[in-house]
């Protein structure tokens, strides 16, 4: 059949790494950011590692106290920015065009460009170990440990120019899949049609676009506090420190949903296929991704109820997070509902899945007990809030991702992971988070704050604390497992036929691994469910026509070229002047050269 | 089946052309941009300060804004989305040396409001205000700076179209097109000086 397909071709063709660096191809951009991102959640992982290691015991001596202050730090910004996000844009680079049947995304070249700006800023934000000392502040850093008093090394430059590299990353990725999404759509499907993972992608896309500017103006207050005189955040100058922690949350808020919605989005499709029935309430889902967005705008306050904000404030505050527990709720009863009366299929995907649904409750009620300003102000800095965001983030966010990479790894590599190792892999994993960040709710009960360095004995936290830390072992012995999974599977042959699991989407419409034009002929889209629709209803899948001419957009290297003048421009602040103006005249060769290189 | 692509390369759900929409999107994340950028000058309106230059005058918004001064630029900005209206019209309607002539317009005075700036900024460096001076001088300049900055970018964006205007295809068949959506980033721009000129210059602290 796909012999019969010729593609016009690209005026150069290349082969080998060339053909990676000047790659548009959706699916290989996907591809790219999924082992990008995973390669960062290993570094990650091993930077947690450390920290747990150091912990162990009391009075640990591992690490001193300077490099466990830059490991908090780059350990969140790793996981959260190099790990988390990039490995939600392998998904949805791979998978949007497939399942709303368009050949490609809007804007192929502006999606290598964000993958390379994401690779650069990765490599800027962890090469700062070598040049001096990574960022030291935390994640969130707070003035006024970042002003140049309190951390005069490179340390926040670091920061500041690494973050604002990958926002813009962000940025245009988010850009070019709403617009994808929105204006993309094969005949036939409505947005309505849409699956759930795309309307996830399509509510993130429209967070970030949003989310990200006042991050980018409180980094820009930061960087000209710190190099240019200026007194934003510096109360000593007549400038408010507090000004930092509401245009950091009023992105950090949305952020968070930034990185739970893709896991969403993922058990939305593999729920009903291992459930072998439809959705359960998908209007309800979807709606409730929505009310989940707009809400999201409006609790970024509950981070600062011990700033000294007014009783007002906290009622409001309070009120609109308890108010974002209800959407989040209805989504859990409607997957739960989604596998009731159903014929369950117990494949590793499905165990992700359930998992997620049951470790994500548990963060979420712990996190709508911190709503209440009162029980907030007694957990605020303890291992209370330790133990809630690694289940929201590892049991929701990551048990969601592993779900999704066991179910569309056919699509993707048209091999299958073993099931055996993926189920050790899995209750590994299962074991190694509740063993980890479960006792962690008692530490911070007790009083354990987060972030030191270490602990006496007789405080009654060795216990836990030992614990936690054979759990994060046993969590990175399942990773391991995936691993030696993931490089088994790629010495097979590619065996797996065009639907596997007998799923409804579109993307399982076509070859695994897809050709590079995606679909030979698309099937027109009557239903919800494209697929079981065509099998209850006897619909044979089109027939390819003998020869069929699909434009396909060439390589460019332009994309690369203008990461890289922005990678100097990065730099430049932190080295030499002459770099800034180097960058920016290759990133205006780039755009030339982009607008006028031909496309058709 | 070849025609039939090229159909379909085109055609997109809304009707509306993949780069518009960017366009639209993009200028709705720049309002927050703006707003974060706004929200901080707010913030700091109106406090007190005791910073003065060496002649023993105060730094405030009050000493130094030149209304009748930044009226003038005002008034060149709003004239150059007149032109830029023209341009678009030109362009969508083959009437390409109208275009080229309006282009060229909106440039000139898009250059002009930034030399306005330009003398504006080197005034007030002159007078005493700089970043580290004050919170009026580091909200002040960042604010109008980074619009100043927008400005500039949109002069190079409408520079560029004017110079491949005159290359032997022009600006192709989609012409109209992409003089509007340069359109539309240039009457945004214009847009939020509007907002600036009314928080910072009209409305007393």
């Amino acid at each position: 059949m796909a012999t019969a397909v010729e593609t016009l071709a690209p005026p150069a063709t290349y082969s080998g790494i060339w053909s990676w660096i000047t790659t548009v191809d959706h699916k290989r951009i996907g591809i790219l950011y999924s082992v990008t991102g995973f390669t960062f959640f290993l570094v990650g992982g091993f930077e947690a590692l450390l920290i747990r290691s150091q912990l162990a015991v009391p009075e640990g001596t591992i690490i001193d106290a300077e490099l466990f202050n830059q490991l908090f730090g780059i350990h969140a910004l790793t996981m959260i920015f190099l790990a988390v996000m990039p490995m939600g844009a392998g998904f949805f680079n791979f998978l949007i065009p497939l399942m709303i049947g368009a050949r490609d995304v809007a804007f192929p070249r502006l999606n290598a460009l964000s993958y390379w700006l994401f690779l650069g800023g990765a490599l800027l934000l962890t090469s700062s170990f070598i040049f001096g000392g990574a960022p030291d502040a935390g994640w969130f850093a707070y003035a006024p440990l970042t002003s140049e008093t309190f951390s005069p090394g490179r340390n926040m430059d670091f920061y500041v120019l690494s973050i604002l590299m990958l926002g813009v990353s962000s940025m245009a990725a988010a850009l070019n899949f709403m617009v994808t999404i929105i204006n993309m759509r094969a005949p036939g499907m409505t947005m309505l049609r849409l699956p759930v993972f795309a309307w996830m992608t399509l509510i993130i896309s429209g967070l970030l676009i949003l989310a990200l500017p006042p991050l980018t103006v409180a980094l820009l207050q930061l960087l000209f506090d710190r190099h240019y005189e200026t007194n934003f955040l510096n109360a000593g100058g007549g400038g408010d420190p507090l000004l930092w922690q509401h245009l950091f949350w009023v992105f950090g808020h949305p952020e968070v949903y930034v990185l739970i919605l893709p896991a969403m989005g993922i058990v939305s499709e593999t729920l009903p296929v291992f459930s072998r029935k439809p959705l359960f309430g998908y209007r309800a889902i979807v709606f409730s991704g929505l009310a989940i967005a707009v809400l999201g705008w409006t609790v970024w306050a509950h981070h600062m109820y011990t700033t000294g904000i007014g009783p007002v404030q906290k009622s409001i505050f309070t009120g609109t997070t308890m108010l974002i527990g209800i959407p989040t709720g209805i989504k859990i009863f409607n997957w739960i509902a989604t596998m009731y009366g159903g014929s369950i299929r117990f494949t590793t995907s499905m165990y992700f899945a359930v998992s997620f649904i049951a470790l994500f409750t548990i963060g979420g009620i712990s996190g709508v007990m911190h709503a209440s300003p009162p029980i907030d102000t007694q957990q605020q800095d303890t291992y209370w809030i330790v133990a809630h965001l690694h289940y929201v983030l590892v049991g929701g966010a990551v048990q969601g991702i592993f779900s999704g990479i066991y179910y569309w790894f056919p699509k993707m590599t048209g091999r299958f992971l073993s099931e055996s190792l993926g189920k050790l892999n899995f209750w590994l994993m299962f074991i190694g988070i509740n063993l980890t960040f479960f006792p962690m709710h008692f530490l911070g009960t007790a009083g354990m704050p987060r972030r030191i360095y270490t602990y006496d004995s007789g405080m009654g936290w060795d216990l836990w604390n030992l614990f936690a830390t054979i759990g994060a072992f046993t969590l990175a012995l399942g990773i391991l497992v995936f691993v030696i999974n993931f490089f088994r599977s790629m010495r097979q042959e590619p065996t797996a036929p065009n639907n596997p699991w007998d799923a409804p989407g579109l993307e399982w419409a076509t070859t695994s691994p897809p050709p590079e034009h995606d679909f030979d002929v698309l099937p027109e889209i009557r239903d919800r469910d494209p697929l079981w629709y065509d099998r209850d209803h006897d619909i044979e899948p089109p027939e390819a026509p003998a020869s069929v001419h699909i434009h396909l957009p060439p390589p460019s290297y332009y994309p690369i070229m203008m990461a890289l003048g922005a990678l100097m421009l990065a730099i430049g602040p932190m080295t030499h002047l002459a770099i800034l103006a180097l960058g920016l005249t290759v990133i205006i060769y780039s755009i030339w050269g982009w607008v006028l290189e031909p496309t058709d | 089946m070849a025609a039939a692509a090229q159909v379909e390369h085109h055609a997109t759900s809304t009707g509306t052309d993949n780069r518009k929409l960017l366009m639209w999107v993009f200028l709705g994340s720049e309002c927050l941009f703006f707003g974060s950028l706004l929200a901080t000058y707010l913030i700091f309106k109106g406090e007190p300060t005791t910073a003065v230059n060496e002649h023993g005058l105060l730094l405030t918004p009050a000493n130094l804004l030149d209304i009748p001064l930044t009226s003038q630029s005002t008034f060149v900005l709003l004239m150059s989305s007149v032109t830029m209206v023209l341009a678009v019209f030109g362009a969508q309607n083959a009437r390409f040396k109208m275009m080229k002539l309006w282009l060229l317009a909106t440039v000139v005075l898009g250059s002009i409001f930034l030399g306005y700036q330009v003398f504006e900024f080197t005034t007030f460096g002159n007078e005493g205000l700089t970043l580290g001076a004050n919170q009026f001088g580091a909200s002040f300049f960042m604010l109008t700076g980074f619009h100043g900055a927008h400005v500039a970018i949109g002069v190079l964006y409408l520079g560029s179209l004017l110079l491949a205007s005159f290359r032997r295809n022009g600006l192709g068949p989609e012409a109209g097109l992409n003089v509007e959506i340069a359109g539309l980033y240039w009457h945004f721009v214009d847009i939020v000086w509007i907002v600036l000129f009314t928080v910072i210059y009209l409305i007393p602290a």
